[in-house]
């Protein structure tokens, strides 16, 4: 280990265990949210603390550790928190999806399919779907306790009459296991498909909110709609201009001050793979466009 | 509605209520309150700020536990039960499918950042709806019943005047078609001219869904507009009931003669 | 004959407890029927209590003592001892009755202030409109203000309005409050034309009226109030 001032991972043992106790709980009943003791973190609230605490409970010194922010391995966050991971748990980190045996994210879902074995942590700021209508925790609560979710539809509404389709595209609310509505934090609603029948198990933290919730492989997670304004994932206008993908989320790059963009995978990971694999898109010839402009 | 208010003899009670009391440590809420409403029947309940009017609203409406006494509801299913004895899941469908609750402040009884039309809907969606056009054919059209412009649909209540904001709340209760609907000074907070179209609108529903209704107010001529009978309280318990007009015509308590002698003549 | 109105022995007190608990009897011991298709008038000089017997008659004052018999939906109630909604009940399906004052809801139009009452006992809006249109062309309220509230008529025309209200219903028993006190001679006319009608139609009517060529045009009967004066 690198650091022996620490425990491994950084959390104490007993608080991992409260942890897992949660996360336990929170399998045993998905999509329900379990209350824990969330703890102070080396980092600020909403830098994914409750993530963060999650995986220092679930990781052991075998795992493989992948880190994504908006889908990139190469942000701030993701560099700082996998920095994190293998100073204070010496566990090895990767880009790759498909070797990573923990991925903790914020805000997107990987491209490649995910498989059993794996697991995702979210990083959740506001675990309460409801929250937007019902202020009152106790409420919400009570709401969830007797899955009165007609203000989940009373949200989707109000998009439909103000933009004459349901306008949310982040946090789109769920239904787990046909019991509790759940909000998947602000991943795009593209990811929400995959979320459902997933292989890997899924974990969310809140570490503000004090919340963890999960959801267990194989698990039925249905977006919420209406039978006239049925879910839909949004399609992009064009394919990826690095891989050429045609079915992946896609980032909007600027590229010069007049103007010029391009629209590029959010998953660096997956874009990555698909040009070593040999995808091309239209700007990727290049790799270093921006050089050509400095 | 002819129907459902003259078969007398085969008719069975909504809603009965027997030595109701409500103690706080040892200050006397309201006691021994026993009455029955009949489908169709509108019942007020009058008295001062402070007689009780109100709490007794909260005990009928399963809001408050009594300290003794029950209250039995009469439910879609025919069979009459103790309120206590619901639970709370089976409280709330009630409170939001075959009970209305009109509050005096509509702030409290709609979602102000909330559109009209989601206002309305939102009852219709809690039982299942799952089809937007329908769900705001339906709004739009309880939207009309209540005398609110269709265009206003998707306007958000805190952009509507006092009187609107409280037809908006009655529609949002009135969509799933109550049995019983509870009011609290509905008028309370209203202009004079817009009381009168208000407790207008309220008094044609009231008799083209044969809705039975239990209305607190203060105000004796609400009650003679809207109810059939009505039940006068004073410090925590009944002085006084009977049909509508004859307490008010022909009434017999000291009390109550007090309290028609102050109203000023129309 | 069927009796449509037994009254026996009914009586009436006030107790005035804003003015220390002042008794003030307004009628005791009174007694008299009236039959299907018969007109009773009650006579007496002002504050001998005929509007109380009446209203005791609709319910609307509470009965001290006696009876008050009511032959509703074929058998005869008390209503001295009738419940609540046994009296609204009277009131939709028996008892009609007609006061000197119009007491309309404001903002509802003439021609549905009229309907009303047909509407209470399950008759189409269609239909009850349609008899609230004949019986306001009969008394002669001009039809461009059928739309309007009656609140803005003249004295006489919300008179008359009333008088097309209370005679709309089919109610076998119709309580008159001097249904002709402030109308012209022409219009007198027509009310007694429209209680002779109802009297073909075996209603029984009780009525005050202080005009006294309408009263000998309708009365079967008189009966003298004086006799019921309470000892004070």
């Amino acid at each position: 280990m690198n650091a022996p001032a620490y425990n491994f991972a950084y959390l104490d043992e007993q608080t991992k265990r409260m942890i897992r106790r949660a996360i336990l709980k929170a399998i045993a009943i998905p999509g329900y949210q379990v209350p824990f003791a969330s703890r102070e973190m080396p980092m600020p609230y909403g830098w994914g603390t409750g993530g963060v605490q999650v995986t220092a409970a679930i990781l052991g010194p075998d795992d493989t550790l992948k880190v994504i922010d908006q889908g990139s391995d190469d942000t701030t966050n993701a560099i700082s928190i996998r920095k994190f991971f293998e100073k204070t748990a010496g566990v090895a980190a990767t880009t790759s999806t498909l070797d990573a045996t923990v991925i903790q994210t914020r805000h997107r879902i990987p491209e490649a399919t995910l498989h059993a074995g794996q697991v995702l942590v979210y990083q959740v700021p506001i675990p309460e779907p409801l929250r937007f209508l019902e202020p009152r925790e106790t409420e919400t609560r009570r709401m969830h306790a007797l899955g009165e979710y007609g203000l989940m539809h009373v949200k989707l509404y109000e998009d439909i009459a103000r933009f004459g389709h349901i306008a949310t595209a982040y946090a789109y609310p769920v239904k787990v296991n046909e019991r509790y509505v759940m909000d998947p934090s602000p991943t795009p609603k593209f990811d929400n498909p995959k979320m459902d029948n997933c292989a890997a198990l899924q974990l969310f933290g809140a570490g503000r909110e004090k919340r963890i919730y999960a959801v267990p492989p194989y698990t039925k997670v249905v977006s919420l709609d209406f039978e006239d304004h049925p879910f839909s994932r949004y399609r992009f206008d064009a394919p990826c201009a690095l891989c050429g993908s045609e079915d992946s989320y896609l980032d909007e790059i600027v590229t010069d001050d007049k103007g010029g963009r391009m629209f590029v995978c959010s998953d660096t990971d997956h874009c990555e793979s698909r040009q070593a694999q040999g995808h091309r898109g239209t700007e990727s010839a290049a790799p270093h466009k921006e050089a050509r402009h400095g | 509605m002819a129907e459902t208010n003259d078969g007398l003899a085969s008719d069975e009670p909504l809603l009965v209520v027997d030595g109701l009391a409500k103690n706080y440590g040892r200050l006397t809420a309201c006691r021994d309150v026993s009455f029955t409403l009949y489908p169709g029947e509108v019942l007020a309940i009058v008295g001062e700020s402070g007689s009780g009017k109100s709490t007794l609203l909260q005990l009928l409406s399963a809001q408050l536990a009594p300290t003794s006494g029950r209250v039995s509801y009469r439910m879609r299913d025919g069979v009459l039960r103790d309120l206590a004895t619901l639970g709370e899941a089976e409280r709330r469908f009630l409170f939001r499918t075959d009970w209305g609750y009109v509050h005096q402040d509509p702030a409290q009884g709609l979602r102000m950042a909330v559109s009209a039309g989601a206002n309305v809907g939102e009852r219709l969606m809690a039982v299942g709806w799952n089809h937007y056009g329908r769900i705001r054919d339906a709004a739009s059209s309880w939207l009309e019943r209540v005398e609110i412009d269709t265009a206003r649909i998707d306007d958000a209540p805190r952009t509507y005047s006092g009187g609107m904001r409280q037809r908006l709340q009655i529609a949002r209760n009135l969509v799933t078609e109550p049995r019983l609907v509870f009011m609290d000074e509905p008028t309370g907070g209203l202009d004079v001219s817009v009381q009168a179209r208000l407790l207008d609108l309220v008094r044609s529903l009231v008799n083209e869904l044969g809705l039975a209704a239990i209305v607190v107010t203060h105000d004796l001529a609400v009650a003679r507009l809207l109810s059939h009978r009505v039940m006068v309280m004073k410090a925590g318990h009944v002085i006084e009931t009977g049909l509508t007009d004859q307490v008010l015509d022909d009434p017999r308590e000291p009390y109550t003669q007090l309290l028609v002698s102050s109203i000023l003549p129309p | 004959m069927t009796a449509m109105i037994e009254i026996n022995n009914a009586e009436k007190t006030f107790t005035m407890h804003l003015q220390g608990g002042v008794r003030l009897p307004v009628v005791s011991g009174v007694s008299f029927d009236v039959n299907a298709g018969e007109c009773v008038v009650l006579a007496g000089p002002s504050g001998a209590g005929k509007s109380s017997i009446l209203k005791m008659i609709f319910g609307n004052y509470r009965c001290d003592g006696g009876r008050i018999g009511i032959r509703h939906q074929g058998a005869l109630l008390d209503l001295a001892r009738a419940e609540p909604r046994e009296i609204l009940s009277v009131r939709r399906a028996t008892i009609g009755y007609v006061t000197q004052f119009l007491r309309a809801v404001p903002r509802v139009p003439t021609i549905d202030v009229v309907a009303e009452p047909l509407l209470a006992t399950g008759v189409s809006r269609d239909e009850a409109r349609q008899r609230a249109a004949q019986l306001l062309r009969r008394v002669n309220i001009p039809e461009r203000l059928w739309s309007l509230p009656p609140s803005t008529f003249s004295g006489g025309e919300q008179q008359r309005v009333n008088i097309a209200r209370g005679f709309i219903s089919d109610h076998p028993i119709l309580l008159l409050d001097e249904p002709t006190a402030s109308l012209d001679a022409k219009n007198r006319e027509i009310v007694v034309e429209l209680i002779a009608a109802k009297k073909r139609a075996g209603v029984a009517i009780v009525a005050i009226v202080h005009d006294d060529e309408v009263r000998h045009a309708i009365a079967d009967r008189i009966v003298d109030v004086t006799t019921f004066a309470a000892a004070a």
